[in-house]
């Protein structure tokens, strides 16, 4: 069971670099915000596999839900002026 | 009894966690976004609410918080698959070549005009190519 | 017994996690990834399910609680970005 605990969380790692990565290199920027909140998520799941579930509740709510949100609504905003 | 309830919550678990991978499959392989968005959110769906089933059998007492997690997710899940689904037919994403009937199309033709103008006088928004 | 059962749905949920991060890599368009995203969400909810059952403690399923709550909300805000509509 640890072993398969611990392949888990390396399996993780590696899609957050991934992810990481494709958040750097993309260019448009909505892409990039969408992989940001992945990373974000990838990173709450591993603070719950290192038994930590106050923190990957926070990081739930806070890095992955609200930081999209917020970062969707100015992107919105802004774009918005440009269109018209 | 009690290995009933195992073999029980052990063929849930087995079960959600194949639809998740056909889901997945499909996923990658649909020719289309409306077919990718179909296999993959209903797909999904019903596997986390096996998952969630089986778990219920082998751990009884999560009971309650198991079905308001599956309460959720089956008010949820739909919701957002169909607002994107319909963003992407007002953004004007082309269907595949094999698609017979598009009932939004005949019933709304002046939003799907009036959203292709406003999307092609901006660019950058969906129906681009990365 | 149940400790094979839920070895094997792991092995399997992240071959799931696999195939979803392919098509968020892939994706032609915006709404391929975020369609890719909602999945991946979905995936994770069950791993946290599944780690919940490794570790025994009912205490994750909080953070399964919050993921089925807040996801939706990202996602529906998206949508409304990408019709333009806010």
């Amino acid at each position: 069971m640890i072993d398969l605990m611990l392949l888990v969380t390396i399996f993780f790692a590696i899609a957050m670099i991934g992810a990481a990565l494709v958040a750097i290199r993309v260019k448009q920027i909505s892409i990039a915000m969408l992989a940001a909140g992945l990373v974000s998520l990838l990173a709450s799941v591993m603070f719950l596999f290192f038994a930590a579930p106050d923190v990957a509740m926070t990081e739930a709510a806070i890095g992955s839900g609200l930081t999209t949100f917020l970062f969707f609504f100015v992107l919105g905003r802004v774009r918005g002026d440009q269109r018209d | 009894m009690e290995s009933a309830m195992d073999f029980m919550g052990g063929f849930l678990l087995l079960a959600g966690a194949s639809f998740l991978l056909f889901g997945g499959l499909g996923l990658l392989r649909m020719p289309d976004l409306y077919n990718r968005i179909q296999a993959g959110t209903k797909t999904t769906t019903l596997g986390t609410i096996l998952v969630l089933a089986g778990a219920a059998f082998l751990h009884p007492e999560w009971g309650l918080k198991l079905l308001l997690i599956g309460l959720f997710l089956l008010f949820t899940n739909p919701l957002s698959s169909q607002v994107l689904a319909r963003a992407a037919h007002r953004g004007g994403i082309e269907k595949t070549p094999e698609t017979m009937v598009d009932k939004l199309a005949e019933d709304f033709p002046e939003s799907i005009a009036k959203s292709t103008t406003s999307i092609s006088s901006s660019s950058n928004k969906i129906g681009d190519k990365s | 017994m149940a400790e094979t059962f839920i070895t094997f749905a792991t092995i399997l949920s992240g071959i799931a996690f696999l195939l979803a991060l392919g098509r968020f890599l892939k994706g032609p368009s915006t709404v391929d990834r975020v369609i890719a995203f909602d999945v991946l969400t979905v995936i994770s909810i069950t791993f946290i399910v599944l780690s919940a059952l490794i570790e025994e403690r009912g205490i994750y399923l909080d953070v399964a609680l919050v993921y089925a709550l807040l996801s939706f909300l990202g996602v529906i805000a998206i949508a409304r970005y990408l019709e333009g509509r806010f």
